[in-house]
């Protein structure tokens, strides 16, 4: 049976691994190529990276070190982080990185997902939509680091790029960013209804528990975290961390038992 | 000696860290002298059917493997796009595939709200004791990330199937190739030990 998948979000800066609070600056952790060796030995579902530097700075991905990340990992890899053009993609498919992310690309390059999907299939590209609660009732969608609106709500963005050939989309909570409060359930179940492309929750994990509390409430879906594979107590030592096998097949068995006793279980 | 195709898709670099760990010897082949080199081959692969076909072609290589493969019968490994290509024809595209396997390629069926491609860690159902999956749990979890599945039309030809809204074929054996759907170059050490179980064939 299908296994939701529990991933590591590292974010990136000048080569640098950091952790951001609501898109703020950052804090620095150390070295990411150290970081993607621990997960892996610790044999983590997905490992996601994302160069936050990259678009705003106007700089082309780092390709040497995408292509370390990816001979590090025994897992599939997603990068993202300044991808503009179809080749990009295709050259970071080739480094060795199972999936590509793209964010502002979505709204600034129209046919990039499109072009991207024909050369490296649908799995491959994945869109990512920045989301922060504002006066509109679903929040809105931001790229650029979170600071421009799109114009378009969550469901909108969804929309278009499942229409564009996106093979997955990451629901990222701009406001629960770096908080460990919890996922922003309700956005995600949102996109969840409007899309049929497999989902990533990204903000707010604080603790296995919301993890499991996503799980339970939406089955199958991917819960990425940033801060709680990174930090450690409640000083935030920074301390990579991911649950053993055991805790991750309890955690997944809980999670379906409730599944499966709720009345209006949502579908599979 | 292992001989990895390298025609522009999948992830090589990732075969070839796993053989360098297990002290396997492996070369990328992009060319039949390359290819002539290797006493098992593995076609990885990433992508669209028809792209694969191409760049397959393109490369000159399809009919290298065809002579080493069918002809000569050295083991052969095709992993997710690579064992698409053993099929006689996709649903995804146009292009016709090696027709090293009788039988086609479908997309996975559902319903309205299944959610495509599949993708994420799901078991592993082995028909059979095969070499090619001693020594993994019974049933063995591992990576997949893809919307369609070879759909053989010989029973005998299944090794192992998933279950994804729908039971699918994930691995066939057709003598000496092999085709698996989900990604052993990504799969820890259950990809590890299929791929060290593959070398030592």
């Amino acid at each position: 049976m299908l296994r939701p998948r529990i991933i590591p979000c590292l974010l990136v800066k000048d080569g640098t691994l950091l952790k951001t609070v609501e898109f703020g600056p950052g804090k620095y952790l150390g070295d990411p190529l150290n970081a993607a060796r621990i997960f892996n030995e610790k044999a983590v579902d997905e490992l996601v990276v994302f160069d936050i530097g990259a678009t705003t700075d106007q700089r082309e991905p780092n390709y040497p070190l995408i292509e370390e990340l990816a001979t590090e990992c025994r897992m599939p890899l997603c990068y993202g982080g300044g991808v503009k053009a179809a080749e990009q993609v295709e050259k970071i498919v080739g480094l060795g990185v199972e999936k590509v992310a793209i964010s502002s690309g979505v709204v600034d390059c129209p046919g990039l997902i499109k072009d991207a999907s024909r050369r490296v299939g649908a799995q491959s590209v994945v869109t990512v939509m920045d989301v922060r609660r504002t006066s509109e009732a679903d929040g809105e969608v931001f790229s650029h680091n979170g600071t421009r609106s799109t114009g378009l709500s969550p469901t909108e963005f969804a929309s278009l790029a499942e229409e564009q050939g996106a093979g997955e989309i990451v629901v990222n909570s701009i406001s629960r960013d770096g908080c460990m409060c919890g996922y922003d359930i309700e956005l995600v179940r949102k996109v969840r209804e409007a899309t049929s492309l497999p989902i990533t929750a990204l903000g707010g994990a604080g603790s296995l528990q919301h993890i499991e509390d996503l799980i339970k409430a939406l089955g199958i879906i991917g819960a990425a975290a940033g801060s709680l594979f990174v930090f450690k107590g409640p000083y935030r030592a920074v301390l990579l961390n991911y649950p053993s096998e055991t805790e991750k097949d309890k955690l997944l068995s809980r999670a379906r038992t409730q599944i499966q006793n709720s009345s209006d279980r949502p579908s599979v | 000696m292992i001989g990895i195709v390298n025609y522009g898709l999948g992830n090589v670099s990732a075969f070839a860290r796993i053989f360098h760990r297990l002290n396997v010897p492996f070369c990328l082949a992009g060319t039949r002298r390359e290819l002539e080199t290797a006493d098992k081959i593995i076609l990885p692969g990433v992508g669209a059917f028809d792209w694969a076909v191409e760049k397959l072609h393109d490369a000159g290589l399809a009919e290298p493997l065809r002579d080493l493969v069918l002809g000569e019968r050295r083991p052969f490994l095709g992993v997710c796009i690579g064992m698409q290509l053993m099929a006689e024809r996709s649903d995804e595209g146009e292009r016709p595939g090696l027709g090293w396997i009788q039988g086609e390629v479908e997309r996975l069926n559902g319903g309205p709200t299944t959610m495509l491609p599949h993708m994420g860690w799901n078991d592993v159902l082995v028909r059979f004791e095969d070499p090619l999956f001693e020594g993994l749990h019974e049933a063995p979890r591992f990576y997949f990330l893809h919307s369609f599945h070879v759909s053989p039309l010989r029973e005998q030809d299944i090794l192992a199937t998933a279950d994804y809204e729908e039971t699918f074929v994930c691995s066939v054996r057709v003598g000496n190739m092999y085709g698996v759907q989900f990604h052993p170059e990504k799969s820890h050490e259950s990809g590890v030990r299929l791929l060290r179980n593959f070398a030592q064939l």
